[in-house]
């Protein structure tokens, strides 16, 4: 009985020191999302391999929610840095700023394409935006102009005739992947604008214009395949009628099970990522808590091992992962910010 | 009705109840049989993906040591050769001296990938135990990239056409000549068991996780066991039967059927955002662990107490011990057994546990090894959602072999429960 309140008491004692404990920090803290937490990871490893520091901790929280808990506030219990696959929103700017975060410096690292695959043993489907959008909107232009209509097309070849008779049956993220939302700002808004009435009514009602464009249809044509993008890669190469939508990085892996669609003709490849030319790429980008920089041991060494040639260089070892670098000029000018701390402006 | 006629009617419907129970034991077989289909469908698809990932492919390279590379400065300072020693170049020399024919500068960057990047921390940490090696040529067995030791496996297709593979016929010739130079074998993959995580997946291993997962259960059985027995001793030994013991009963079996996740947003609201513990910490995990096995543990040692006779208690009384030695001196002893199995598998339960330390930020990139209960870390199942979400192909085989180390603690601990209960546990 003794040692059991003994211990009781020393576990009580040792849960009310935690914040002793927490009041400085040895390592940098790192949120945010999934898509750059494997390249951020990398950096991470060899900063820490390399360097006197401990090695960065870094979770996979998402775009959104890693700004969330990076806006949070000033102080060793939040995050240092925050991973996003798109640009920080005016809200979370101000949010940032209302919580007494005011300098953020903005780190843009590389390109990441989101590719349409297959089965290699099917043959290499040959999409535009449009068809995606057409395949895979919840409600679609009728025959007259202005009108809706539920989706009715239940076959590629229904989409567009030069496509094979094959039903549609897309494998792709959910709705809380930033893959998703990019996916439906690219490729399905970027198929729907092709339409002329669709186009006028951005201006007019933007609203209403991002309902049509960015909602993915629920009747089963499109299947939510969680978060795991090789879970997606296996049930393709099981399926070769299905098709996939992932990140790069997955087809890159995968290149002997699944190919890429082409979109508006053109293959997702690393050069045409990386020259811009594949319409389904997006930038990705780091942000970092300039009040955190003197105070939390690191942060510098890790701005600096991810902006070095070596790490996101053409020939870098993030590219070896999938990063699609930013041409020289693009890449020097935010290395140079990053070491700067220049704080970014909204 | 007389005698006769009820022996009839008895008769007469002997054989269909013979033939309900023929049928009901059947239903039984079959069921057992079924899970014990799922289970070995199960057993076999995990080991049959992972049990490749206990071995390694190495490469035997003829290292040169050589102090211009490693100790440009020529200080001999150990700590100054571990920041600016190029112990990689001193790899990529011994990989371009086994391949002479090799000129060409893209040829000489695949040939670079024959080695795992982490070679070269390798190396270093071979010249920390002897620094007797450097200038010396030595033969040393080298870690083989993930994507060599894929080919070596066979999980690769050879087969498949050149541009659909990501292991070029050029490589795939050089692992030939090294495998016929006895230059290339597979070995027993020590670094899977001493290693943290890493995102190159040959360097990549389990013990940060397991010690994570250690430190977290320590933390939740110091708490939980302890509070779990009082709360069960207090409720069943001196608690009187009211509306109050009754609400607070109810509350604990519904406690235990609330889903895991809950748990881990108290947490975060809690510990993390109200004391203001660190994220990411085994203490913040097992705390939030404790809550959540708290009424387990407290249900199985209240059955626990109730199955000890009450003619115990009563001659415990009757001799004149007092109501807390009667429950200390005679009834917990009792008792101990059917406690201890319920906190095993509380704990058991535990350890498979992910939902909830999402919330507390014990999803994450941890490559160093944890110190401590305050140091960030992650634990076991983590691990395994982390590594199954990986691009890399070698962490697929990574991901079932986490899963088996993962297996074998379950079956450990609740081998333990089976144990316990069989050597103390008294029947009456």
């Amino acid at each position: 009985m003794k040692t059991t309140s003994l211990l009781l008491t020393a576990a009580i004692a040792a849960a009310f020191s935690a914040n002793v404990n927490a009041a400085g920090r040895d390592y940098v803290s790192i949120v945010g999302s999934s898509t750059v937490y494997p390249f951020a990871t990398v950096v991470a490893e060899h900063f820490g391999k390399t360097s006197e520091y401990k090695t960065p901790k870094i979770e996979s929280t998402g775009s959104g929610g890693g700004l969330k808990l990076f806006c949070a506030g000033v102080g060793v219990e939040h995050p240092d840095i925050t991973n996003a696959s798109r640009r920080i929103k005016k809200s979370e700017y101000d949010q940032c700023q209302g919580n007494g975060v005011k300098d953020i410096v903005e780190v843009k690292i590389g390109y990441d394409g989101i590719a349409v695959a297959n089965s290699k043993e099917a043959p290499r489907f040959e999409l535009t935006r449009k068809d995606l959008f057409l395949a895979l909107a919840k409600q679609v232009p009728g025959e007259k102009e202005g009108e809706l209509i539920d989706n009715p097309y239940t076959t590629w070849k229904q989409v567009n005739a030069s496509l094979p008779d094959i039903k549609i049956e897309v494998l792709g993220p959910p709705p809380t992947s930033g893959t998703r939302d990019a996916f439906a700002e690219l490729a399905m808004e970027g198929g729907c604008k092709k339409i002329d009435w669709i186009h006028d009514m951005k201006k007019k009602d933007k609203k209403a214009y991002k309902a049509i464009c960015h909602t993915i249809r629920e009747d089963g044509a499109y299947i939510e395949a969680g978060e795991n993008d090789n879970l997606i890669v296996q049930k393709l190469a099981a399926n070769p009628n299905a098709l996939g939508v992932f990140g790069f990085s997955f087809l890159e892996e995968n290149a002997d099970k699944i190919q890429g669609s082409t979109v508006d003709g053109i293959a997702p490849e690393f050069d045409s990522i990386a020259d811009g030319s594949y319409p389904v790429s997006r930038p990705l980008f780091f942000y970092v808590k300039k009040a955190h920089v003197d105070s939390v041991p690191g942060i510098r060494g890790y701005i600096a091992e991810f902006t070095s040639e070596k790490a996101w260089g053409d020939e870098g070892y993030l590219s070896e992962r999938g990063l699609i670098p930013m041409p020289k000029e693009e890449r020097a000018k935010f290395a140079k910010d990053a070491a700067d701390l220049t704080p970014l402006a909204m | 009705m007389s005698n006769q006629e009820s022996m009839n009617r008895v008769r007469a419907g002997l054989a269909r109840r013979y033939a309900a129970e023929r049928r009901f034991r059947m239903y039984g077989v079959i069921a057992i049989l079924l899970s014990l289909a799922f289970l070995l469908m199960l057993f076999v698809s995990i080991i049959g993906n992972g049990y490749t990932a206990f071995q390694q492919t190495y490469i035997k390279l003829d290292v040169n040591f050589d102090p211009a590379m490693l100790d440009p400065t020529g200080s001999g300072d150990m700590k100054i050769i571990n920041r600016t020693g190029d112990f990689q170049g001193v790899i990529k020399q011994a990989l371009r001296d086994a391949f002479p024919g090799v000129t060409k500068r893209g040829d000489k960057r695949n040939l670079y990938g024959l080695v795992s990047g982490g070679a070269g921390f390798e190396l270093r940490d071979r010249l920390h135990a002897d620094p007797g090696l450097m200038g010396r040529t030595v033969s040393i067995w080298v870690t083989a990239d993930a994507e060599i030791d894929m080919v070596v496996k066979g999980h690769i297709d050879r087969e498949v056409p050149e541009d659909d593979r990501r292991v070029k016929d050029q490589t795939i010739a050089w692992i030939d000549a090294l495998v016929a130079e006895d230059r290339l074998e597979k070995r027993f993959n020590i670094t899977f068991f001493t290693a943290g995580d890493s995102r190159n997946p040959e360097q990549a291993g389990i013990w940060g996780a397991a010690v994570g997962s250690v430190y977290t259960l320590i933390v939740t059985l110091v708490l939980s066991f302890p509070i779990g027995v009082a709360a069960a001793i207090y409720l069943e030994e001196f608690a009187p039967t009211n509306r109050f013991t009754d609400f607070i009963e109810v509350n604990i079996n519904n406690l235990a059927a609330v889903p895991s996740i809950v748990f881990g947003l108290l947490g975060l609201a809690v510990f993390i955002n109200f004391f203001g513990m660190p994220r990411s910490a085994p203490m913040v995990g097992g705390l939030v662990l404790t809550l959540m096995t708290l009424p387990t543990i407290i249900i199985a040692s209240r059955a626990a107490l109730k199955s000890v006779p009450p003619s115990i208690r009563e001659a415990a009384l009757g001799i004149g011990a007092s109501k807390m030695q009667m429950v200390f001196h005679h009834v917990l002893p009792l008792a101990m057994p059917g406690m201890l199995t319920g906190a095993i598998i509380g704990m058991a339960q535990a350890l498979g546990e992910t939902a909830p330390l999402l919330m507390i930020g014990m999803v994450a990139f941890i490559v160093d090894i944890p110190g401590g209960v305050f140091d960030p870390s992650t634990v076991l199942p983590v691990q395994i959602y982390l590594w199954a979400d990986s691009p890399e192909r070698a962490f697929v085989e990574r991901t079932s072999a986490a899963i088996m180390v993962l297996l074998a603690f379950l079956v450990t601990m609740n081998a333990l429960a089976v144990l316990l209960r069989k050597r103390f546990e008294k029947r009456w």
